[in-house]
């Protein structure tokens, strides 16, 4: 199981948390390559149906990224995300899945070094989770 | 010394400074289509912005919040990507010639020795660069080398050579690819036309080794707040936990000192900062959040949280984090010699000396003018006050003393964001006044027409930077572009040295030429970084810059993956297979406009109101001003002298002759709002008036409808009618009212109708109306014997001298705690108040001939316009603003505004501040005739719409309505803000984004899983 590198695709806000992971960039902030960001305007712009397809097509963890509660740069988009998040966990479970796959975390354009210690600290609770169990099921 | 020729004319306007005022006034004259130069004499703009990680009182980000238009962008962003705006950095005034409405200013731009078009920042110099002395930015708790970047944000975004401590060694200039470095650039004088000047200059914080004794600079644990702030900031050292400066352990007890140069004329520094209060409680709320087991202490005298949701605050502060807040005088800062902590002394407010022992201290700075100004303002015959500041007429608060300079911000005085914001805004409104009407307004740039893209085949050509070799470090850029090569619809890939030159844009065109490139993926830094010089070229080719993709194999890959230069490189292949597969979707976007009907609609013909439709109508649009009374005038009918000694009445006269006179101006009396539709940007308000009912078409709404004085309902009031309001005592000294004769002894009480449970806020305005009307007693009779009972005394700014002076002249000011209220009862006719003072210990008993209450505000109920309308209220009934910070006028809706007493509790020259600012945000909105769509719109697919509602209900901007008649939903083009919630709303997919479709999402993702 050692080997096992995560795969973790993440949908990150415009305003602060891909700003927040650039930042992380200047800063030179290292961190594992494991993550894939995707390029959303607001963190209440990701649709269930992104988080589930992800993690059904063996993505081993979704991190999704916006603006602190009171930030948001659409008043109330990540209010949005939390609820969404909240009842995705629920499916997940059922799913068969553990809900510590998806991770919902507000980082803000000014927090590099946030962005960095939660995809390294994400990456590395996903290395002991172990895979994606859909990845199983599909090889099967 | 090379001089170039004159930049600008008559019609332009220079900004100087580019702290939060200057940006605002920048932002807001761009947008009204002036040519503006900013210039700000640092190597970065944002003034003290971008030092602030939160801000009070949401505690929110700091760092992006600001914009003429909500949804909030940065403004330092803002300002470099304007059209219209010209930024000067590094750049000071010399000498300004000519008169008001046609300046000639010499500036001299300072050497920053590397080429900012030609940084990339890869940094290499700062790693050869032997030379290390303290960061400014933060007041010197971190280290830099000669070269640096001035702070991770810095616009220009670009390093610069420190000249004092440059030993010119040349080590930089081997090590720079891009051969962006000259040590030997040499300073460049240059002539700037320009029609107005707006100053915002700021401030700076007070020296804290003048005041000695309490330590800084000699004890190690000592810190200023401008410290204090850098250290709990997300992107410090210590990533925003506070550690003791000495041995770096955390941080346990600390103190913070208040007034440290703020309200002591010892120090040259009579006023009071308004500020230090909420900046230090905000300071230890959030060293709180992230220490939660430090214990923070506040040694202060008055505690003064005075803005629109400040009094909340503090009481959180105390309540919620348990800061505890001590009222005090320091009488000694010791160190001691083993832990390094800090012993400090003080005298209580019973007399009575304590000790305690603290791990730190943070002394809360107060403002200063900035340094050097003096000579600055005497070139330009300004008139600075007795404390430094600019000085300005109470009732004109824009204007500085020579005409066709305006101000605006902390260079008037101490002042929060907000109020910078909202007189940033205001001298930008004065200025645009005083600039002709329309003339001069910048054409639109033209660009070559665009080819027609949409059904054509996608053709992608993908273009790969190393970034002057930088990236070569831990990618194989080789092997990128030869997978690239494979990947489907990809007609050409290319890698390129440094993209954001010249020469690689050049080869980018030809190559879209040759290939007939129609979809471009730009592989290297981030869009943040290269989006502007990109969509620039495009547009110049006739290119829809829409259809350009980026995959940002730089600060999301290459600089934070060295240790794993495969990983890294199959990240980044995967990255910009993503964005090849982006690309293969996208569609080119032509952002329509919406006509916006050039008037202007004003409820309230107060200050406020009179204000904004007076610089309204001086910009050329029409104004409906609805007054709900007979007359115009509304609060300032009832004053009758202010603080500072103006006449309001004569002012008030002046202002009514003013609208009177405007024939662009409308006003409506006794007029009733009975009706409100949009569409699209446009507005149609209903009103009925004694003359019959009228539909009026505008663009824009401002709300003045003002506030009233809260009618006590203690102390007697109502039932004995010695028992008055400051406001009634004011008109009784105005008309010499007989009644006075009787008057030997006056109480006053504060605080009726403030921080009370109805009314959980402070008024602001009342200590300074005590102050003022017991000065007017004085004056009358010196042995009138006046008692001012007050929980603080709130006297902010300048207003501190009068408190000063009042004190001076023998009105005796009694403190008292809310637990502990005055008691007020009839002895033998006579009212007697009782009070427990507490420098005394013990009750003191009162008579009064006079029982003044300094009766707070409170805004009219302004529930039924709020609901017609579509806007907020907060909890205390006062209309809310979209974003305290930085859109402290604005609701959430675009072209809906409020200013004056309906906003928040203000004196005369706030409202009329916020009146010229609330003109100058519907002037940027309204000029021009037309609002331009953003560019990521949402659209609906009606065939699959089932008209269930879900996006109308999801969307925070009201850009979402369901026609009733096809049962389905529509989207309001001039509205919509592209935030994309509404797609996720839509059961049926029926909703979409613009390029952000979520069959085009998921493609992205499948690329990204693959």
């Amino acid at each position: 199981m050692s080997e096992f590198e995560p795969r973790i695709v993440a949908f990150l806000c415009h305003w602060c948390t891909y700003t927040g992971a650039d930042l992380a960039g200047t800063t030179r902030q290292q961190y594992p390559p494991n993550i894939r960001v995707i390029h959303l305007m607001c963190s209440g712009a990701v649709d269930s149906i992104y988080v589930l397809k992800a993690l059904i097509d063996g993505a081993d963890g979704v991190l999704i990224g916006g603006c602190h509660p009171g930030d948001c740069h659409y008043q109330t988009g990540n209010y949005k995300a939390r609820r969404r998040v909240a009842i995705l966990k629920g499916i997940l479970t059922q799913m068969g899945f553990t809900e510590d796959r998806i991770l919902l975390k507000w980082i803000s354009a000014s927090e590099g070094k946030l962005f960095a210690d939660t995809v390294t600290k994400m990456t590395d609770d996903l290395r002991k989770m172990g895979p994606n169990p859909m990845k199983q099921l599909w090889n099967a | 010394m090379e001089l170039k020729k004159m930049k600008g004319d008559k019609s332009s306007a220079l900004v100087v400074g580019a702290g939060i005022a200057g940006m605002q006034s920048a932002l807001l004259l761009a947008e009204m289509g002036r040519r503006v130069f900013l210039l700000e004499q640092g190597p970065a703009i944002g003034g003290y912005f971008p030092l602030l990680d939160k801000t009070f009182p949401t505690n929110s980000c700091g760092v992006c919040f600001m914009s003429p238009t909500p949804p909030a962008f940065c403004p330092i962003y803002e300002c470099h990507l304007h059209d219209n705006i010209e930024l000067l950095p590094y750049s000071e005034v010399k000498k300004v010639q000519g008169t008001e409405g046609d300046f000639r200013v010499s500036i001299v731009r300072k050497p920053r020795c590397v080429d900012p078009q030609r940084c990339t920042l890869c940094e290499a110099c700062i790693k050869v660069c032997p030379v290390e002395v303290e960061r400014e930015f933060g007041g010197g708790l971190e280290k830099r080398k000669a070269i640096y970047l001035p702070f991770p944000q810095a616009i220009p975004h670009s390093l610069v050579i420190d000249p004092k401590t440059c030993t010119r060694c040349g080590e930089c200039v081997k090590v720079c690819a891009p051969g962006a470095i000259d040590l030997d650039m040499k300073e460049e004088e240059e002539e700037i036309g320009a029609g107005a000047i707006l100053l915002g200059f700021g401030f700076e914080p007070f020296w804290a080794q003048k005041k000695g004794e309490y330590g800084f600079g000699r004890h190690e644990n000592v810190l200023t707040s401008i410290q204090f702030e850098r250290l709990i900031s997300t992107s410090s050292p210590t990533q925003g936990f506070p550690v003791r400066i000495s041995d770096g352990k955390k941080m346990e007890r600390i103190a913070f000192i208040q007034c440290v140069g703020s309200r002591d004329p010892s120090c040259g520094q009579d006023h009071c900062s308004t500020i230090c209060c909420m900046y230090a409680t905000k300071q230890a709320m959030i060293a709180k959040e992230r220490a939660p087991q430090l214990n923070v202490t506040f040694f202060y005298m008055d505690i003064r949280p005075m803005g629109k949701d400040y009094e909340r605050y503090y009481e959180r502060a105390k309540a919620e984090y348990g800061i505890e807040y001590i009222r005090s005088a320091i009488s000694s800062v010791k160190e001691l010699q083993q832990t390094k902590n800090l012993l400090i002394t003080y005298v209580k407010e019973d007399g009575t000396f304590e000790e305690r022992e603290f791990d730190s201290v943070i002394l809360s700075l107060g403002f200063t003018p900035p340094q050097g100004i003096q000579d600055l303002a005497k070139g330009m015959g300004l008139r600075l006050n007795r404390q430094g500041f600019c000085e300005t007429d109470e009732f004109s608060p824009g204007h500085t003393s020579v005409k066709g300079i305006f101000v605006g911000g902390a260079f008037r005085g101490p002042r929060d964001i907000p109020e910078t914001v909202v007189e940033g805004s205001s001298a930008a409104a004065s200025a645009a006044s005083f600039l002709h009407p329309n003339s001069g307004s910048l054409p639109k740039r033209e660009y070559p027409a665009e080819g027609a893209l949409a059904d054509e085949i996608p053709k992608i050509g993908v273009f790969v930077c190393h970034c002057g070799g930088e990236l070569k470090e831990t990618l194989s850029i080789a092997e990128l572009v030869e997978k690239t090569k494979q990947l489907g619809e990809v007609c050409h890939v290319e890698e390129m040295g440094l993209a954001c030159l010249p020469e690689d844009l050049n080869q980018i065109k030809m190559k879209i030429g040759e290939h007939g490139i129609n979809r471009i993926v730009m592989a290297g830094c981030s869009h943040r970084e290269i989006r502007k010089t990109m969509e620039e070229m495009a547009r110049g080719i006739g290119f829809n810059p829409y259809l350009i993709e980026y995959a940002n194999i730089r600060e999301q890959c290459a600089f934070v993956h060295r240790d794993h230069p495969e990983l890294a490189t199959e990240k980044a292949m995967a990255l910009i297979r993503m964005a090849v597969e982006r690309a293969k979707w996208i569609q080119p976007i032509r952002k329509g406009s919406h006509k916006v009907e050039k008037q202007g609609l004003v409820i309230g013909g107060g200050a406020a109101g009179m204000t904004a439709s007076l610089r309204l109508a001086e910009q050329g649009y029409e104004v409906y001003l609805i007054e709900k009374g007979k007359e115009l005038g509304g609060n300032l009918r009832d004053s009758f002298y202010t603080l500072k000694g103006s006449d309001p009445q004569s002012f008030l006269k002046d202002l009514i002759q003013k609208v009177k006179n405007q024939s662009s101006i409308h006003p409506y009396f006794e007029t009733e709002i009975t009706g409100f539709e949009k569409t699209n940007g446009q507005y149609k308000t209903k009103i009925r008036h004694p003359g019959g009912e009228e539909s009026l078409d505008h663009g824009a709404l401002i709300l003045a409808t003002g506030g009233k004085e809260v009618t006590p309902r203690e102390y007697l009031y109502g039932e004995d009618s010695r028992v008055i309001t400051q406001r009634q005592l004011e008109k009784m000294i105005h008309l010499k009212d007989e009644g006075l004769k009787e008057i030997r002894s006056a109480v006053m009480i504060q605080c009726v109708g403030s921080r009370d449970e109805e009314h959980p806020y402070c008024s602001r305005i009342c200590c300074g109306h005590a102050v003022k009307n017991a000065l007017k007693l004085k004056e009358q009779d010196p042995a009138v014997q006046v008692y001012i009972l007050y929980r603080d005394v709130r006297t902010y700014g300048f207003y501190e001298t009068y408190y000063h002076e009042a004190r001076g002249k023998g009105v005796i000011f009694i403190r008292f705690d809310p637990e502990k209220k005055p008691k007020v009862t009839l002895e033998n006719g006579a009212i007697r108040v009782s009070v427990f003072d507490p420098a005394m210990g013990s009750e003191v008993s009162l008579s009064a001939d006079r029982l003044v209450l300094s009766a707070g505000i409170e805004p009219h109920d302004n529930r039924d316009l709020a609901r017609l309308f579509g806007v907020d209220l907060n909890p205390d009934g006062f209309f809310m603003e979209a974003n305290p910070k930085s859109a402290p006028l604005d609701s959430v809706d675009r072209g809906k505004f409020f200013c004056g007493l309906c906003h928040s509790p203000n004196t005369i020259e706030d409202s009329i501040s916020q009146g010229n600012a609330a003109a100058a945000r519907t002037g940027a909105l309204l000029s021009g005739g037309e609002v331009e769509e953003k560019p990521y719109l949402a659209y609906v697919i009606k065939r699959l719409c089932c008209g269930c509602g879900l996006c109308v209900a999801v969307c925070p901007y009201g850009a979402r309505v369901l026609n009733e008649e096809e049962v389905k939903a529509e989207v309001q083009e001039a509205l919509c803000q592209g935030c994309g919630n509404c797609v996720v709303a839509c059961r049926n997919a029926a909703s979409q984004q613009r390029n952000f479709e979520k069959g085009l999402n998921l493609n992205v993702l499948n690329a990204a899983i693959d």
